[in-house]
Parts: C-alpha cells; structure tokens; sequence
C-alpha cells in the first residue's frame, strides 16, 4: 500500500535533536565565555570596580540565568562526551540513543540539586 | 556560484582537501572536550556549589584562588581551551550556514579577531593580576 510522501522536512530523530541542541548550548556558552573573560579582566583595574560590576549580576534575574547557562554547560559536557564515545567506541553508533537517556538522566541528576543550592543562595540572604 | 553541484566521484577541486587541518580540528575538539568537562565543571563547583556559591564571589575570592599556581594554570587551560573549541566550534557553524563567500569570511575575521582579544586579555589578566592592589586584603602574601 502506497503511503502518501510526508513532505521534505527531516523532523530527525533523538540523534538530530541531540546534535541541535548540542549547537545551541555550545554558542551559548562561547557567548557567554567573551562576557565572562572581560568582566573578570575588572579585577586588573581595581577591587572596587570589579566588586561593582559583580554586584548588579547579584540579582534573581541573573541569578536564573545562571542556572540556564549551567544547564546548558552541562548537557553540552556530557552529550560531548557521548559524541566521543560514538566516534571512538566500537559499540557507540549502535547505543547513542540509550545514551542520550543516560545524557539526559544524568543531566537532571546534576541539575536538580544545583538547582535547589543555587536558588538558596540567590534567593536566601 | 557555490551552490554548483560537481558530478559524482569527480576529483574534489583545489584547496581545503590537500591537508589534514580539518582531521586535527576534529581530533582537537573531542581531546579539548575531554578535558574541559573536568576544567569546567571544577570551575563551577569550586565557585558557584562549595563555600558561599555565588554570594562570595567578589575581589578577595579571586584574590584568594590567584595567589595560587594551581588555579592560575587551571584558569589558564580552561580559558585557552575553551576559547580554542567554542572558536573552532563557531567556525564550523559559520562554514555551515554563512552562504556567501564574503559573509562567510567576514564573519570568521570577526570571530577570530574576538578570540584573540580573548586569549590575550584573559592570559595578561591572570599573570598580570595583584592579589594586593586591595588595601583591606588579609591574604598572608599581603600582609607581611
């Protein structure tokens, strides 16, 4: 029986969705990285100066967006690792969707207790 | 145009096939890769999980993790490694989706313009850097 052709978008599967969203988190955090070395190359112009600038980052808004950025961090770390062991480990192509779970279980393990101690920290005193 | 289709198992013309740059890139960013996993994620602990977390981040903790060899050369490593791999990783990108010839170059002259920028201010920032320009620091270096 004939099946009518379900158009020319690829919707992927995990492996497309995995490679996507190891692109996103990675420019992400190169982003980030810039923003990062040169706020913290404050500190070559005075304690004062670079304490001010840390200080308007101490905020909830802030705050959450550090937890995005962790989040992202994390997933790129470990589906990175998961990429080398497809491109090095005979086994790796046959199992990389059994290990993009184990990416993703491993990815909430890691992000729910940063989480939680992150939130203290931003939204305790 | 670029968008020129060569017939099937015809020769790869001119440049970019003769060397083995792109071999070394992709060798490079799953090497890199391995070993920023341990510098980052030790980063992100040491500074935003133990102690006071994000709260005690200020001069006087960088002031502190400086006045130590041990975090001078990891800093150093993660900061040249990740640069190198978010570089190479933006290149690839760019090579992905910039179609014109001049986009695609004037995007990766950007790009590498700003990793340069950032390698070497990040590398002047941690050799260069005074833990005692703080007048209130009680780091023992300071003190005596």
């Amino acid at each position: 029986m004939p099946q009518a052709p379900a158009g020319t978008l690829s919707r992927g599967r995990e492996g497309m969705w995995s490679w996507v969203a190891h692109r996103v988190t990675g420019v992400l955090v190169f982003f980030f990285l810039f923003a990062h070395v040169l706020d913290t190359a404050l500190v070559r112009v005075s304690p004062e100066t670079y304490n001010t600038v840390i200080a308007t980052y101490k905020n909830p808004i802030v705050g959450l967006m550090e937890v995005g950025l962790v989040a992202a961090v994390v997933f790129h770390a470990f589906n990175g690792i998961r990429v080398v062991l497809i491109d090095f480990w005979a086994r790796g192509p046959r199992v990389q969707r059994q290990m993009l779970w184990a990416v993703v279980g491993l990815w909430v393990v890691v992000m729910v207790p940063f989480t939680v101690r992150h939130l203290i920290s931003v939204f305790g005193e | 145009m670029a968008s020129t289709i060569a017939a099937p198992r015809s020769r790869r013309s001119g440049r970019s096939s003769r060397t083995n740059v792109e071999l070394y890139a992709w060798l490079f960013m799953r090497v890199s890769g391995l070993l920023l996993v341990v510098l980052v994620l030790g980063h992100l602990l040491v500074n935003l999980v133990l102690g006071e977390g994000i709260k005690g981040v200020d001069f006087a903790f960088v002031a502190g993790k400086w006045s130590s060899p041990f975090w001078q050369v990891w800093d150093l490593l993660l900061l040249w490694l990740a640069q190198l791999h978010g570089t190479n990783g933006l290149r690839t990108i760019i090579n992905d989706y910039a179609e014109h010839d001049q986009t695609r170059f004037w995007l990766k002259m950007l790009l590498y313009t700003a990793s340069v920028v950032v390698i070497v201010v990040g590398t002047l920032t941690i050799f260069t850097f005074d833990p005692c320009i703080d007048p209130a620091s009680t780091l023992p270096i300071c003190t005596k």
